[in-house]
């Protein structure tokens, strides 16, 4: 096997053990830490997919920020005091059968598609999508290419991603300070 | 050699696991994180195909994607506060008012 796909298998199975373990585990606590463990492997696998400056988002924004916002809330909770939840709910047992049905059919169609997509379409060199030529400027690597295309061709939705940044901060201000009385 | 195919599988799995999570636990917290999961996945199509395609704009979208992702979780989780304020729990099936 190339080393490649090694890491790539590699990877994967970091990002769906860590994904299992998010859902089986009964303590937040242990879910949340193997959330961290899925989120490092993904951005590995941006990495190997050639999207450098997604890894580093991903570990900023998903590593970093949202999950110091999930420890935190975990903290806030009190977990340890809630009633245990009933591990097999009424529900658990159509939704893995859904589960295992959506994932053989849907996709297998989905993973079969992308095959023949593969096939028609050859995969783009990754050096040359690092070194586009823009305006006679060449540009050099992932992380810069992405940033002028992020500032030119999609200025407005970044702005207003920056706004609903904003808008989302107020919220969570504002309803993490008001006192609500309890109704029971 | 890492296919296109190979990508696209890895975040199917992915997206059904967050999928089932979602449906079978109950603890709300553990909810929020299941849709981080299919977020995820989400970003994982959007970078392979960016990759086979040869076209950036992919990974801008994966990018607003994770800014949305924060939102959300910023969001949800001031939610699960106010929730656990006035109800002492974090559980889905003690927040059934609206039950007929």
């Amino acid at each position: 096997m190339e080393p490649a796909l090694f890491f790539f298998w590699a990877f994967a199975a970091v990002t769906v053990v860590g994904a299992v373990g998010v859902v089986v585990m009964r303590q937040p606590i242990h879910s949340a830490l193997f959330l961290l463990m899925s989120f490092l492997g993904v951005a590995c696998l941006y990495v190997q997919a050639g999207a450098e400056l997604v890894a580093a988002v991903q570990i900023l924004v998903y590593a970093g920020g949202i999950m110091i916002l999930f420890l935190y809330t975990i903290m806030l909770v009190n977990v340890r005091r809630q009633r245990t939840e009933r591990y097999l709910h009424f529900q658990a047992i159509p939704a893995l059968g859904f589960g295992f049905l959506f994932l053989l059919v849907v996709g297998g169609v989905v993973v079969n598609e992308a095959r023949a997509l593969a096939a028609k379409v050859p995969a783009a060199d990754p050096k040359a999508l690092a070194t586009t030529v823009i305006d006679g400027v060449t540009v050099l690597g992932n992380t810069q290419a992405v940033g002028w295309m992020l500032y030119r061709d999609y200025f407005l939705p970044f702005e207003i991603a920056s706004v609903f940044l904003l808008v989302a901060m107020i919220g969570a201000v504002v309803l993490g300070k008001r006192t609500m009385e309890r109704f029971d | 050699m890492i296919t296109l195919a190979h990508f696209v599988g890895l975040s199917f799995v992915l997206f059904t696991i967050g999928v089932v999570g979602v449906l079978v636990r109950r603890n709300l917290l553990t909810v929020l994180m299941s849709i981080e999961l299919m977020l995820n996945a989400v970003n994982i199509n959007l970078v392979a195909f960016s990759r086979q395609l040869g076209d950036l704009t992919g990974q801008v979208f994966s990018v607003f994607v994770i800014a949305v992702a924060a939102g959300e979780a910023a969001i949800g989780l001031a939610i699960i506060i106010s929730l656990y304020r006035l109800k002492t729990s974090v559980n889905l099936d003690d927040a059934a008012e609206m039950k007929g």
